[in-house]
């Protein structure tokens, strides 16, 4: 049985699952809403969990999206642990879900917020007590239960996830190795210059990073748990824990299930519409038009980050309100690592010039992205007012000429122009 | 229990109990009082959660780190003397916080 039909379901009670539940109800949605979660917690920030969550210095309580007297008071209903494994679906947009436990529930519309899991590494020991994974409360709780015991921690994987976890479990006292299968650290996401930076920086505090690093196999202690890992050069780094953090998948087989276009994630059109016309899929999992003021058309993109699931979700709710309405705002990302505030706006994709403002003195550092002469980008550590004056002037449409930004000690403010 | 009172652009007041320890950000995001957004959750990397706060309890408030400063010449609304980021405002026993919600955070 599949209970009282729900005006909208969620699946995924994620970041954008959340917001789009909050946006509709802004917008003035009046159906049920039915959000559904896989996980046996209230919706929570990931953020987190990487870093103010595994220090200890952040609650699980400080986590959670929103009171039970929120959803309550806005007639959204929350169901923990529902995994859907199939969706039957008309032509209208109404259908029926199916979760693993044999539960099921129709729905009138369906949104996909299902976002992305942790890619498995496949390798000799890879299943050895002590190799774990961080993308959910789960792994964090895990994680967090373990690191007493351990005093070697290897990181495998050099981007977001593994700086920052890298961080926390040097500051919790571990010695700590990252290797890094690229040439340079956080390669997919930020410039070289960037990456230089945080390996400097990382490696003057203390942690102990290897790039193009290939790893043999984890090394079993004798009692089913690792001692360390292999590299093919034959060196063993002991550890203890070794976390592995080389990325997402998108979780696109209920999509794909449903026969909806996927390719690298559910593809969408600007309304967060998949190929069926009436699903919305949003955030982490979808793949959609690159939003950028000035990209190139037909150009697609699928964002990982807080304020994409926030900006998709607002747009799709709209969509489901029968409204059209343009991405808002200028992506941007953040990462804490250690004393290290790194913010990022805007896309550097199809750069062809930088601009490195560094003043080694105060500990700041960014880099602007040029794209025939007008900037697109700006990664910044430790510099809030380079980052709010490159993304201020990308949501206007204005430009940082580069030879004046060369100057660490010219406000970009000051120099922004009208394209 | 600490109360905060939240005053929106058009004047209507919204007074939410707090739990010590926890930040007006929070207080407020987990309650969905409109107008404090806090993208980032707390990390100070948005700039999303800008608050006026009243004067006589402006005054009473911890001093503010250069990061803040900092973040909050770039919000939406322009900072004013009693600005704050509200989830850098940690609540404390019997603290009643007066703070006015800017007309928008983006």
């Amino acid at each position: 049985m599949a209970g009282k039909e729900t005006d909208l379901l969620i699946v995924g009670a994620s970041q954008s699952g959340v917001q789009l539940a909050i946006s509709l109800r802004a917008l003035g949605f009046e159906g049920h809403i039915k959000l559904l979660g896989d996980e046996d917690h209230r919706p929570y920030q990931r953020p987190a969990l990487s870093k103010e969550f595994l220090q200890g210095t952040v609650e699980s309580e400080s986590l959670i999206f929103r009171s039970n007297d929120y959803w309550d008071e806005h007639n959204v209903t929350l169901v923990k642990g529902a995994r859907i494994v199939r969706v039957e679906k008309g032509a209208d947009g109404s259908g029926v879900a199916h979760a693993a436990s044999g539960e099921s529930f129709a729905f009138k519309r369906l949104a996909l917020t299902v976002g992305a899991r942790a890619r498995h590494m496949d390798v000799p020991g890879g299943d050895l007590a002590g190799v774990v994974y961080l993308r959910n409360a789960d792994d964090a709780l895990n994680l967090k239960r373990i690191a007493p015991e351990a005093t070697d921690v290897v990181v495998v994987g050099g981007g977001f996830i593994g700086l920052e976890a890298a961080s926390s479990m040097h500051k919790m006292g571990k010695r700590v190795t990252v290797l890094e299968y690229g040439p340079r650290l956080v390669g997919r996401a930020v410039g070289t210059d960037t990456s230089e930076y945080f390996l400097d920086a990382h490696r003057g505090r203390g942690i102990d990073i290897r790039l193009n690093a290939r790893i043999a196999r984890l090394v079993d202690s004798g009692e089913g748990a690792v001692s360390g890992v292999e590299l093919e050069e034959g060196t063993v780094v002991p550890a203890q824990i070794v976390l592995i953090g080389i990325g997402v998948i998108p979780n696109t087989e209920l999509a794909e299930q449903m026969g909806l276009a996927v390719e690298n994630g559910v593809v969408v059109d600007s309304n967060a519409l998949a190929s069926d016309g009436t699903t919305v899929a949003v955030g982490d999992v979808a793949n959609m038009p690159n939003p950028l003021p000035g990209a190139p058309a037909g150009e697609r993109i699928r964002l990982e980050s807080v304020n994409n699931a926030i900006e998709h979700a607002k747009v799709a709710a709209y969509s489901l309100m029968g409204r059209r309405e343009d991405y808002a705002g200028i992506p941007w990302f953040w990462s804490n690592q250690a004393d290290l505030k790194l913010q990022i706006a805007g896309l550097s994709l199809g750069y062809d010039s930088t601009v490195v403002r560094r003043d080694d003195e105060r500990g700041k550092f960014s880099v602007l992205y040029y794209r025939g002469g007008q900037v697109i980008a700006v990664d910044c550590v430790n510099t809030p007012l380079d980052f709010m004056a490159v993304k201020s002037a990308l949501a206007k449409g204005q430009n940082i000429p580069a030879g004046a930004a060369a100057d660490p000690a010219v406000a970009l403010k000051s120099i922004t122009t009208d394209a | 229990m600490p109360t905060v009172h939240f005053t929106d652009t058009a004047g209507t007041v919204r007074d939410i109990e707090g739990n010590v320890g926890d930040s007006v950000m929070e207080t407020a995001v987990r309650n969905g009082v409109p107008g404090i957004v806090a993208e980032c959750g707390g990390s100070l990397s948005c700039a999303t959660c800008h608050v006026f706060v009243r004067d006589d309890d402006f005054a009473a408030l911890p001093p503010m780190e250069d990061m803040e400063d900092e973040m909050l010449y770039g919000t939406a609304v322009d900072r004013e003397d009693n600005s704050r980021l509200s989830c850098q405002l940690r609540l404390h026993e019997g603290q009643e916080l007066h703070v006015t919600t800017p007309e928008t955070q983006v």
